[in-house]
Parts: C-alpha cells; sequence; structure tokens
C-alpha cells in the first residue's frame, strides 16, 4: 500500500517541476549569447584634448568647435596668469556617415587653414565576430597663410602646406578607463633648416578616466622620434576635464602647445612642462544634428 | 484501486496539459517611450523586445536590451545609454507578472479583451510593483499585446541635472506592442 502514495507523488513531481520553471519564461527564448553588442563610446569628443580621438561623428551631425587657448600661466599677475593673450581655432566637423566624418578649421595663430578626412575602420563590440578595439584612420592637410619667413626664396604655393595621416587604436577597457595610441606621420612642404625632416615621426597617446557619467580626467602626448634637436621644441602634453552639458562638451585644459592643429603642435611647440610654461585652454564643442534619423 | 488509477490518469493528463501548447513568444515585439517637455519631445524605439505569455497561468513577460533604443537624434541614443539608463551596468529592462483576469480570457476563439496586468518592473536595476490596463487580441492562432502606461524616472533612480530638467520630462509614456507566436517546445 505504501508504494501508491509514491507513485502517485512520482507522477506530480513533474507537474510541480513545470510550475517552478515558469518564474522565468524569458529563459525559454533567450539567445542573447549570440548577438553583437557594440561598446559604448570611449571618449565623449571626437578630440581627446588636442589630438583627434578614435571617435566620429554620427551621420548628419555637424560640431561646431571653438578653441582657445591662452598665454602661458608663468607670466604672473602682469599677463593676468596669461588670461590677457589668446590664440583661437573655430571648425566646423560633419558627420557624412556613421563611419566618416569631415572637418574644416582656421586658427589665428599664422592664420592657419586645416582640413581632415576621418573614417572609422572598426568598432569595440562584445559577442560573435567581435573586435576588440576600435580604428579609426585620419588624414589632414594644414595650410599658413601669414608671410613666409624668407621670402627672398623661390616660394610655391604648395608651401604653405603640410599633411598627416593617423591611425588610432582605442579601446575602453570598462566604464572608467578608455586609451588610444595613434602612431602619426607629418610631412612638411617647406622646413626651416635642413637639419628638419620633412617627414616627421610621432607617437601619440591619449586617455580617459570618467570620473561621472558627465565628467572625466583626458590626457594627451605626443612623442616626435625625429624632431631637430637645434630648435628649442618640446612634445606637447595636454591634460584636461571633460565636462558633458548635453549637447555640448567642455574641455578645460592645461597644455604646452600653442597651435590647434597636428603641423603647429608637432613641430612649433616650444614650451616647457618642466619650466612652468603651460597655458590654461579650453575646447567647446557644440553638436547639432542637421539630419534626424528615421526611426 | 480503480480510483487510483484515475488519480493518475488525470494527474498524467494534467503534467502534458501543462507541456502542451499554451505559451506564446516575440522577439520582435516593439516598445516606444516618449516624453514631452517644455523645450524637447524625444521618442524612442525598440524593435527587439522579447516577450513571452504563459495563456494557462496568465503569466507575462518582457525583457528588453536597452542599448537598443533608437533615437531621432544619435546624440540622445549616447546620452541615453551612457548617462541616464546606464546601460553597461543595467543592459536590460524587464517586467514580470500576470494578467489579473485571465481566467475570463477565452484563447481558443479570436477576439479582443481588455486587460489588467499587474507584476515587477525593473529599469535601472530598481524594481517597482506596477499595474496596469491593455488589451490582448487573439486573431488566428496569434495573440497581440498591446497597452499604454506612464513611469516616472525618478522612481527607477535615472537623475534627470537640472541643467537640461525642461527638455527631459520626469514622466515617460511607455507603449508597448507584441505580436506573439506560439512557442514550439
Amino acid at each position: 500500500m505504501y508504494s501508491k502514495p509514491i507513485l502517485l507523488l512520482l507522477f506530480l513531481l513533474p507537474s510541480v517541476l513545470c510550475f517552478a520553471q515558469e518564474e522565468d519564461l524569458l529563459k525559454q527564448i533567450d539567445n542573447d549569447s549570440v548577438t553583437k553588442e557594440w561598446a559604448a563610446p570611449a571618449f565623449k569628443s571626437t578630440r581627446v584634448i588636442m589630438s583627434h580621438s578614435v571617435e566620429v561623428l554620427p551621420a548628419g551631425v555637424l560640431d561646431f568647435r571653438i578653441l582657445h587657448r591662452f598665454g602661458n600661466i608663468n607670466q604672473g599677475i602682469s599677463q593676468f596668469f596669461g588670461l590677457d593673450e589668446s590664440t583661437i581655432r573655430l571648425g566646423l566637423d560633419y558627420g557624412i556617415s556613421n563611419k566618416l566624418t569631415v572637418g574644416l578649421g582656421r586658427g589665428s595663430y599664422k592664420k592657419e587653414l586645416d582640413a581632415f578626412v576621418k573614417y572609422k575602420l572598426l568598432q569595440q563590440a562584445t559577442g560573435l565576430k567581435a573586435s576588440p578595439v576600435s580604428v579609426a584612420l585620419v588624414g589632414g592637410t594644414t595650410l599658413f597663410t601669414t608671410g613666409f619667413t624668407d621670402p627672398t626664396r623661390e616660394n610655391l604655393f604648395s608651401s604653405r602646406m603640410a599633411y598627416y595621416a593617423q591611425v588610432i587604436a582605442a579601446r575602453r577597457f570598462n566604464n572608467l578607463i578608455s586609451l588610444q595610441i595613434m602612431p602619426t606621420l607629418l610631412h612638411r612642404n617647406l622646413v626651416a633648416t635642413n637639419n628638419d625632416a620633412n617627414d616627421l615621426f610621432a607617437a601619440g597617446f591619449g586617455g580617459r578616466v570618467k570620473l561621472s557619467n558627465r565628467i572625466s580626467l583626458t590626457v594627451d602626448y605626443y612623442l616626435v622620434a625625429n624632431q631637430n634637436e637645434n630648435l628649442n621644441v618640446h612634445n606637447p602634453l595636454s591634460v584636461g576635464v571633460d565636462i558633458e552639458t548635453g549637447g555640448h562638451v567642455f574641455q578645460l585644459h592645461f597644455t604646452n602647445a600653442v597651435g590647434m592643429n597636428e603641423r603647429v603642435f608637432l613641430t612649433e611647440t616650444g614650451n616647457d612642462w618642466g619650466k612652468g610654461q603651460i597655458q590654461f585652454g579650453f575646447n567647446i564643442s557644440r553638436t547639432f544634428q542637421l539630419k534626424k534619423k528615421k526611426i | 484501486m480503480m480510483k487510483m488509477k484515475m488519480i493518475i490518469v488525470v494527474v498524467l493528463l494534467a503534467t502534458f496539459a501543462a507541456n502542451a501548447q499554451d505559451k506564446y513568444f516575440t522577439k520582435t515585439g516593439k516598445i516606444e517611450f516618449f516624453s514631452k517637455a517644455t523645450l524637447e519631445d524625444i521618442e524612442a524605439k525598440n524593435k527587439t523586445v522579447a516577450s513571452i505569455l504563459d495563456t494557462k497561468s496568465g503569466a507575462m513577460q518582457f525583457s528588453v536590451l536597452m542599448k537598443g533604443f533608437e533615437f531621432e537624434k544619435a546624440r540622445m541614443q549616447e546620452h541615453f545609454n551612457e548617462n541616464y539608463v546606464e546601460s553597461d551596468k543595467f543592459p536590460k529592462a524587464e517586467f514580470k507578472g500576470t494578467v489579473v483576469n485571465n481566467a475570463a480570457i477565452n484563447y481558443t476563439r479570436d477576439g479582443v479583451h481588455n486587460v489588467r496586468v499587474k507584476g515587477k518592473l525593473t529599469i535601472h536595476g530598481v524594481t517597482k510593483n506596477v499595474e496596469t490596463a491593455g488589451t490582448i487580441k487573439i486573431a488566428g492562432g496569434k495573440i497581440e499585446t498591446t497597452s499604454t502606461f506612464n513611469i516616472l524616472l525618478s522612481d527607477y533612480k535615472v537623475k534627470i541635472p537640472s541643467v537640461v530638467s525642461n527638455k527631459v520630462s520626469n514622466s515617460i509614456k511607455i507603449t508597448v506592442d507584441c505580436k506573439l507566436e506560439p512557442l514550439k517546445a
């Protein structure tokens, strides 16, 4: 007689199990593991501080950028710690597609124009066939419009120009830290002396530490390999804070680089951090969505 | 002994019934939300909602990847994920609940039913009890579930900085529309 209740229990058990399973019905249709998920942006802006970040603009977005550098802080109170003087670069960048961004700008230093094309080759992701890093390619050109240092020689229009190319590889390691490296080649059509190489090679580093959802610490630096050592030129280093408020990103920073395009900051950074020759500066990025995405 | 056999048969039947075709699901359900503020209207759509309905028990569940929400403005999408719902920390929003008046619905016959759904909604890692009205439409062996309801971002600890308080509303209107098909076990 004992066997019967046990038998009954055996049959009852499956139905009880079925009931227990219903706690998480979604598991029955779950297939999250096979989907590819894009990583969040490694940087808030398309620039780390002075250099290009790995990020490009989304399609249809116009980015108006105001870059501002004051004078050297170590000039003291008479120059109001450098705030009396300033250089500026105004620029417009536009996202042609989600991968391709183009930009134009003009800096007050040497009244120099610059333009670039930037293409996002790879986007970091997790999941199936995911790349662990993001990669972007940048090609740009600069053109100064002030007079030549030596007007007696034959100066061509092309003598005003320089070109640069960069490969940017970046990884957002987690919610806190993003790092990027950017090997860079700069070609100048005209150099001052025979000791100055027309082709300069530089290794760039950029990083970010997020302090909160809207505020992060940033740093970028270039190590120029074959700089003319007779010149008083230093490697450019900038450290700053990114503050994001809706459509704006404010990048407040300290830097020894006067110029705001690749040619100037790689070849004409005469200031030395070690001597306190640094400036306060800010970049303001204001984005406008010109073309809305259909959802 | 006869009685015992009968009981066994009934229990067996009940077991089979529980496994039988009474679950319906989708992975391409739609959820939209709408925020109306003084300066800006914000709208986002997600077309990859996973949802399952057990017509027998009335259990109803939804799961949605926050990164799957699409916005008209790319920056909004970025801010939504990074600053507001923190998608890296809380990748999914989930609802687990039941259809309160499930017993009154005949799923074998075509028709539209007004229902009340009650359960737990998890957004941004915060779980709240919610209850809302919706409809269940049965047509040709398929089930469509729809509902519109409001939530408060403050309930789910989604912070809105004061500088954008006239651009992002604390009250968000959510519309759910899922076309469910039979789940083959």
